[in-house]
């Protein structure tokens, strides 16, 4: 069990309320006693120094710290971590195995999706969340699935490649093939 | 020395390297980003270390009548709470002169202004401790006025140093005395725009043994960081080091000081390391802006459309303190009529100090501003003249040979009239759009196509690249050519900041390009080697990829002579020296070869303080766009439907990361063209969040179709040109010129916002 307490107070004052929880956070349950009011996004952060979800606004505007949760994208900023007691969280570290690369991790990679990389674990959180429930989007569809996203540096357009670059790949394609709106 | 000479291996001239410039390898840095371990500045942990935060002003303007920090003292778990009394050298720092207290004097000269700095175990008690400081105001009506500040001699001074900064006049000809056939005349506005960079400022700073500091941060400069920093604490540069941690982008942003000394305040004072993060709304109050500006033009033409003069009055506001406000004044005035031949000049830029938030750098730097206004001028004129706005620009283009409003001498390509024909010849997107979506107002379905009228514009800008008006600008690089398992590897070392640009790559192109080896380290920028100038100015692949290519050329000689050669090529692992080709691995045996060159660019002058003359600048980088535009001129919203750019850049090094960077700039443009500005009211910021300060999202960047010219610049390395800030000139008036043509009206300010389309003044 990771005692979080460190996080919040040195010595907590003993009138403050902790809750255990376990999450599925990529494939491993975690037990961890926590302040109801610490937040998904530190929790990953700092309680399980799952450093590659970042935040960037803490309003859940920029979406640099989205993580799947149960699947569906969430901008973990502004979720409790006790919100996610008994469901399962994923995050960048979880997309592929140690040593393999998520053919969404390709794309961003190979397509040059990325220039100073800050928004791209989440990026790639939405993209994926968006080609497990539409395996072939058209260019608008992968638009709009990561429209809760920000970048700064790319306008956006080799991010649009870098998705529907993973989309063929992941739907075993031919390279270069003709694509079709779903 | 290797003692025996390497035998020739054969004489097939060996296959080139892969990955050298012209090609677009994978980043050495890309796995990292997407696997989540690239280590940002925000992500650096000690178990040991305590938490910095930073006690700001809530106030534009205000004498400080005490500070009582018993309280916050008191609270356990908190180690330290400093004020300006602790700073251990130097109170000021400052990029262009040292203003700007580490923490407040006396008075408060903007809203957020850093007062106290608090160390404490933790966040939450770092920030509950933070609110137990006592400061007592004596609050001040603020200066927020630029206009007044400058010229109205009623008004405070905002600082001891005066309401001006820089006043830089441009004289040519007889601009007061000459009359031309058709004249305009315009008032415009630039709003604040914010880099909005998404990865909030932090660093981390560990007290090392020698009494000095270990500074882990992000930042665009580390050696003018050191040079400031050391100041500051009163100690020798050499017990200031610094390294880069992992940046969240910058545009400007970070080259002037954040939490730095602060950072290492709390270090030393506490002899423990300290790590620092700000929020959202703290960097929006943490860091400077772009200079909002006021710009009066006057251009006068003959008939047939030749300019002949241009006057104008700008007011760039920088804020409380100096920061760069003096080479963006510099900007603005050399670069204040675009790229267009000029017989008669007169222009006044005057940077001006009030209490609103310090501006410095931002991409484009001083020639963003300027060019909104003048090719809104070209556009008023072009319709006066009833010319068509491409055909305007065409007829008064600079071109290679022209001089500036300087008098500088354009003397490498300037291929405007070409780039301007060519965006004007690119196919036009349908005339309708395919789904709701991409009609303005977007998925809200605010309209089904009734009330959209579509626009077509174009803006032309020009943007110095490289550090102007004799600054001493350099960059240092350390390249190390040995033999590792039997293969050759160079390991490159520079101070240079990767702040998302792709330095990193540009790099090892070069390296491999040169010296013929596939396997390129480098090692972490850091301050144990000369400086590598600042990752602005688009001037990187310029000055660090000189440096790299110089000291490459070092090594190569070192290789040639071991081999009893003046010169050798070396391709492919191999050494070519005259008809005998030996493996490079031998030749270099188990002697490394390294070689540290300090490469400069061309020395350039300030401008004349009176008529502002002076060949200034180093190298000029042109951009052109056209925007396509659908505006409901009902609801004021504008969708961008296309925006295609032709850009110079004398030599394509990296092409996907080039068309990233023009990419990159042109969106940020479209923000400064109609979305993004810090509202500022009486001095207070009244949106720092990105809830309320909008940056373009994914559905607001419309497809960008680039055409990339190759005119080689016979001056700089490989014949590059800068490429990182002149699409954000050019995007900005062209969307505007857009706006303008899909409704009819002026629109003098940017960003325009909806009510400017609906109820247009």
């Amino acid at each position: 069990m990771t005692s979080l307490f460190e996080e919040i107070h040195e010595a907590p004052p003993a009138d403050v309320p902790t809750r255990r929880v376990t999450i599925t956070v990529n494939g491993q349950r975690r037990t961890v006693e926590i302040e109801p009011r610490l937040l998904l996004a530190h929790l990953l952060r700092h309680g399980l120094r799952l450093t590659g979800t970042h935040t960037g606004c803490d309003t859940s505007n920029c979406g640099a710290c989205t993580v799947l949760f149960d699947g569906a994208p969430v901008k973990s900023c502004t979720m409790l971590a006790v919100q996610a007691d008994g469901h399962e969280v994923t995050t960048v570290e979880g997309l592929a195995g140690p040593s393999e690369l998520h053919p969404i991790q390709e794309g961003f990679r190979d397509e040059h999706g990325l220039q100073c990389g800050f928004c791209t674990p989440g990026m790639m959180m939405a993209a994926k969340a968006l080609l497990d429930r539409n395996p072939n989007p058209t260019e608008e569809e992968v638009r709009w699935a990561l429209s809760g996203n920000l970048c700064r540096c790319t306008g956006y357009q080799n991010i649009v490649k870098a998705v529907l670059a993973a989309a063929q790949k992941m739907r075993g394609d031919a390279p270069g093939e003709q694509e079709e709106s779903s | 020395m290797t003692t025996q000479a390497p035998s020739p291996v054969g004489s097939a001239t060996p296959a080139r390297t892969p990955g050298g410039i012209g090609e677009s390898p994978a980043r050495p840095d890309g796995t990292l980003k997407v696997t989540g371990q690239f280590a940002y500045s925000s992500d650096l942990w000690l178990d040991e270390a305590l938490f910095g935060v930073t006690l700001r002003s809530p106030h534009a303007r205000a004498c400080i009548t005490g500070i009582d920090i018993a309280k916050a003292l008191a609270v356990p778990g908190v180690h330290a709470v400093l004020t300006h009394e602790d700073v251990p050298g130097l109170p000021y720092y400052g990029l262009d002169h040292p203003d700007q207290p580490v923490l407040a004097i006396d008075e408060v000269r903007y809203q957020g202004e850093p007062v106290a700095i608090l160390a404490a175990t933790d966040p939450h008690t770092a920030r509950r401790a933070l609110s137990l400081i006592e400061v007592t105001y004596d609050v001040l009506p603020p200066v927020t006025d630029a206009r007044r500040a400058v010229f109205d001699p009623s008004i405070d001074r905002v600082h001891p140093d005066g309401n001006v900064v820089r006043h830089q006049p441009v004289r040519v000809g007889s601009a007061d005395e000459v009359t031309a056939d058709v004249v305009v005349v315009g008032e415009y506005e630039v709003g604040m725009q914010d880099q909005a960079f998404l990865g909030p400022e932090s660093g981390l700073a560990v007290p090392a043994e020698n009494g000095g500091v270990d500074l882990y941060i992000a930042t665009q400069w580390l050696h003018v960081d050191r040079g400031q920093i050391a100041r500051c604490l009163d100690l020798p540069e050499e017990k200031v080091r610094l390294t880069l941690a992992g940046v969240g982008g910058a545009f400007g942003a970070r080259e002037d000081l954040s939490m730095q000394v602060h950072a290492c305040m709390l270090a030393l004072h506490t002899g423990k390391p300290v790590r620092m993060s700000y929020d959202r709304a703290e960097s929006f109050l943490g860091h400077v802006h772009r200079h909002p500006a006021w710009l009066r033009y006057e251009h006068g033409a003959t008939r047939d459309g030749k300019l002949v003069y241009v006057k104008a009055t700008i007011v760039l506001d920088g804020g409380a303190y100096t920061s760069t406000t003096p080479a963006v004044v510099g900007n603005a005035a050399s670069l204040g009529v675009g790229p267009y031949e000029v017989p008669h000049i007169a222009i006044d830029v005057y940077g001006a100090r009030t209490n609103n938030p310090p501006c410095g750098a931002m991409r484009g730097f001083g020639a963003v501003q300027v060019c909104y206004a003048y090719e809104s001028q070209m556009d008023a004129l072009a319709a006066e003249l009833g010319l068509s706005p491409v055909e305007i620009r065409i007829r008064n283009a600079v071109s290679q040979g022209s001089k500036l409003a300087t008098g500088q001498v354009i003397d490498s390509p300037a291929p405007l009239a070409d780039m301007l024909r060519r965006v004007a010849s690119l196919p036009l997107p349908p005339s309708t759009v395919d789904s709701s979506g991409d009609l303005p107002g977007g998925y809200g379905n605010t309209t089904r196509g009734e009330g959209v009228r579509r626009g077509v514009g174009y803006g032309v800008g020009i943007k110095n690249i490289c550090f102007s008006e004799g600054f001493d600008d350099y960059a240092t690089a350390r390249v190390r050519l040995a033999v590792v398992g039997g293969e050759p590897v160079v390991t490159v070392h520079t101070a240079a900041a990767e702040v998302g640009q792709g330095l990193v790559t540009l790099q090892q192109q070069i390296v491999r390009t040169e010296l013929g080896v596939s396997t390129v380290l480098l090692q972490p920028a850091d301050t144990t080697i000369g400086s590598a100038g600042s990752s602005s100015a688009s001037r990187q692949s310029y000055m660090t990829g000189g440096a790299v290519k110089a000291a490459c050329e070092a090594v190569r000689t070192r290789v040639a002579q071991r081999l009893g050669h003046s010169t050798v090529e070396l391709v492919g692992g191999k050494v070519l020296a005259g008809d005998t080709i030996v493996d490079l691995a031998a030749a270099v045996g188990d002697e490394p070869i390294e070689e540290t060159v300090v490469f400069r660019h061309r020395p350039t002058v300030p401008m004349d303080p009176v008529t502002g003359q002076g060949d200034s600048h180093v190298q000029l980088a042109l951009c052109v766009h056209r925007a396509v535009v659908d505006v409901d001129v009902e609801l004021g919203l504008v969708k961008v439907v296309e925006l295609a750019a032709v850009q110079d850049v004398g030599r394509v090094m990296n092409r996907v990361a080039l068309e990233g960077q023009i990419h990159g700039g042109s969106a940020q443009g479209l923000g400064l063209a109609l979305m993004e500005e810090i509202q500022v009211v009486d001095g207070l910021v009244r949106n720092p969040s990105f809830t309320d300060y909008l940056i373009p999202t994914i559905l607001d960047v419309p497809p960008m179709p680039l055409t990339i010219l190759e005119h080689p610049d016979p001056h700089a390395p490989y014949g590059l040109r800068g490429a990182g800030e002149p699409p954000t000139l050019s995007s900005t008036p062209a969307i505007a010129a857009a706006v303008r043509a899909a409704t009819g009206l002026r629109l003098r300010r940017v960003p325009i916002r909806p009510e400017h389309i609906t109820h247009p003044t």
